[in-house]
């Protein structure tokens, strides 16, 4: 069993609080993604856990045992590196049996080892060739051979694939997912990339000024947001959240404690005539921008209530600029003024909302 | 401007006149080396001699104990250079990786020795070495060179600038202080510890005035003062005989800088390009 528990953990670099006392239990198997901005402390919490960094206070618990004084190595955890952290004067070969030789792994074994991981990960033709001589998807590959071959409890990946071009990167997630999948071991993969926590990860935890924001699976992550700040991280595009002053004359019979109401680019209609649409919050706009990607497209568009991005799935509109958009009421998401959301439709609405349209 | 065939030959012209400079006394050694006493006063000066008289080696290494001279030299050189990478590898690691107290002060210390000519220390070397009962001794010779402020800054440079997730990566992989300074910083350091080795050893192989300083007879003294004393020979200066004791001194040093030359171009390919 490796569940992993972070208790009350604190990080401060001088007078800096990186990370907040943070709770967290990451569960057994799992694949964890550690997502947020860059400077949200989603590093140096890989790096604590991994024994890189100590934290200033709490503990750290791997399993039953507690690490926070256990140095890096005998934590039992690989780690791979965003750039790699390849030893350059050794070969391929010597790179994966470094950590086998530091434990002692008797030389048949380590031989069988090699042969059995460089088999999985691909690289049986390259084990003599110098990290220098590969490319960056064989130099991630070597990474991963060297962590795998250890046999950690957990793995650890730091931004394993910011070095790769998008479509290697595409194809490292596909084969990262079948890798946990074959291994089952805890993964705890940290990145900045929302794409990459939603296509990867069974658990997601969101941070921002290290604190954590949500901790969720991914599919509730998107449609369930605890506030403004995952709702605004999650999504391509993410969520349109608009000040509550200028829907007044859309939404009259909203609370008091209603600051903010977001919905998705994906939940807008978007059409050139107007349609007299009941339950739809209908607004006169203006398109701004088009992106069109073949099978859907992206409208920026600028309306009373501000500037919001439109994701739709039909022919763009190309005559003209004068559009009309209508969000179903039921996809409106209502946040307060610390901006947590508020769930319950008694709490943010004092009558049922009539069709409505405003003029731009 | 480069296209310019005018350039082109004034360049090679400029080269030219480079590698004259430097290379027209070696060439005048070698040639003097197999002349005769006689052929090395005439004028203009002969640049190929008419007999190559290889004997005014075997007088010049006959005319003192030249083995012995040899051996010692080796030895005082070789002996320099293992105490120097002893010291200076775990010195500079500290210095590059390290924030300890008064690192900065101690470093600062190091570099400051640097300045410091030999000329101006070796009277106090000198008497500690005769309180130790050393003078007229190879460990006199060898225990003042024991490491090198040089090196040391030489080598925490190329330290510093080995990425720290190489380090923390071979922590993860379980790896001592000491298997990360042998497996991966040393190596990474290859060809600056060449660079040093190399400078290191001609400059021990050559000295003149410290083995003059500490050596009163042959049993301890090195190659260059067994040279000097070529000179002495007849009342006059016998300057073929001198040339070949010199090309003998010379040799080795060539092998050692043909050798590392060809290390050197090895280590940078692999270390170098990304």
């Amino acid at each position: 069993m490796a569940e992993i528990r972070l208790e009350n953990v604190v990080k401060r670099f001088n007078e800096d609080e990186v990370v907040k006392n943070l709770n967290l239990t990451i569960a057994d198997g799992s694949f964890t993604v550690i997502v947020g901005p860059s400077g949200c402390g989603k590093s140096t919490t890989l790096r604590m856990i991994a024994g890189l960094e100590s934290p200033t206070s709490g503990d750290i618990w791997i399993g039953d045992q507690c690490v926070t004084n256990v140095e890096p190595g005998k934590r039992n955890i690989a780690m791979v590196f965003q750039n790699y952290a390849l030893y350059p004067t050794m070969t391929v070969r010597k790179n994966i049996e470094f950590g086998l030789v530091n434990k002692k792994v008797p030389k048949a074994e380590r031989e069988a080892l090699i042969q059995e991981i460089s088999d999985i990960v691909g690289l049986t033709e390259h084990l003599d060739k110098k990290p220098q001589q590969l490319s960056g998807g064989q130099r991630q590959r070597v990474a991963l051979a060297r962590a795998m071959v250890k046999k950690p409890k957990v793995f650890i990946l730091d931004e394993p694939l910011s070095n790769l071009d998008a479509k290697l990167r595409g194809q490292m997630r596909r084969e990262l997912i079948q890798l946990h999948k074959r291994l089952g071991t805890t993964f705890i993969y940290v990145t900045h990339d929302q794409v990459e926590a939603m296509s990867m990860g069974d658990q997601i935890i969101l941070l921002d000024q290290g604190v954590v924001q949500q901790v969720d699976s991914p599919m509730n992550m998107y449609h369930d947001p605890n506030n403004v700040f995952t709702a605004e991280f999650i999504g391509t595009p993410a969520m349109n959240i608009l000040e509550r002053e200028r829907l007044e004359i859309f939404l009259p019979s909203l609370m008091d404690r209603v600051r903010h109401v977001g919905f998705k680019p994906e939940h807008a209609h978007i059409s050139a005539e107007m349609e007299k649409m009941s339950d739809h919050l209908v607004m006169k706009s203006e398109i701004i921008t088009t992106e069109t990607l073949g099978a859907e497209t992206i409208y920026t568009v600028m309306n009373q209530a501000g500037t919001m991005n439109i994701k739709s799935f039909t022919e763009p509109i190309t005559d003209t600029q004068k559009v009309y958009i209508a969000i179903p009421f039921d996809q409106l998401y209502f946040f307060d003024e610390n901006e947590k959301r508020i769930r319950a439709t008694e709490d943010y609405m004092e009558a049922p909302m009539p069709a409505m349209v405003g003029g731009a | 401007m480069k296209k310019n065939p005018l350039w082109k030959v004034l360049n090679g012209i400029g080269l030219l006149i480079l590698i004259t400079i430097f290379a027209l006394p070696f060439v005048w050694m070698i040639s003097t080396s197999f002349k005769t006493l006689g052929e090395t006063m005439v004028f203009p000066p002969k640049w190929i001699p008419d007999t190559l008289l290889w004997e005014n080696f075997s007088k010049a290494w006959n005319s003192g104990p030249f083995l012995k001279y040899f051996f010692n030299s080796t030895i005082v050189a070789l002996g320099i250079l293992v105490l120097q990478f002893l010291t200076i590898i775990p010195a500079a690691y500290a210095f590059a990786r390290y924030k300890f107290k008064g690192s900065n002060f101690f470093f600062g210390v190091t570099m400051v020795t640097l300045m410091i000519p030999t000329q101006l220390i070796f009277l106090p070397v000198y008497l500690q070495m005769s309180a130790w009962g050393l003078l007229d001794s190879l460990w006199a010779l060898i225990l003042p060179f024991a490491s090198s402020a040089f090196g040391i800054f030489l080598l925490r440079q190329s330290f510093k600038q080995v990425p720290e997730e190489l380090l923390e990566a071979a922590r993860l992989d379980q790896a001592s202080e000491w298997q990360i300074i042998m497996r991966i910083m040393v190596p990474m350091a290859k060809p600056v510890l060449i660079t040093f080795a190399m400078f290191s050893f001609i400059a021990h192989w050559n000295d003149y005035f410290w083995p003059l300083v500490m050596t009163t007879t042959d049993a301890s003294r090195t190659l260059p003062l067994g040279i000097s004393k070529l000179r002495e020979v007849d009342g006059g200066v016998a300057w073929n005989i001198l040339m070949a004791g010199n090309l003998i001194l010379v040799v080795p040093i060539l092998f050692v800088f043909f050798f590392a030359q060809r290390q050197i171009i090895r280590a940078f390919v692999y270390t170098g390009v990304k």
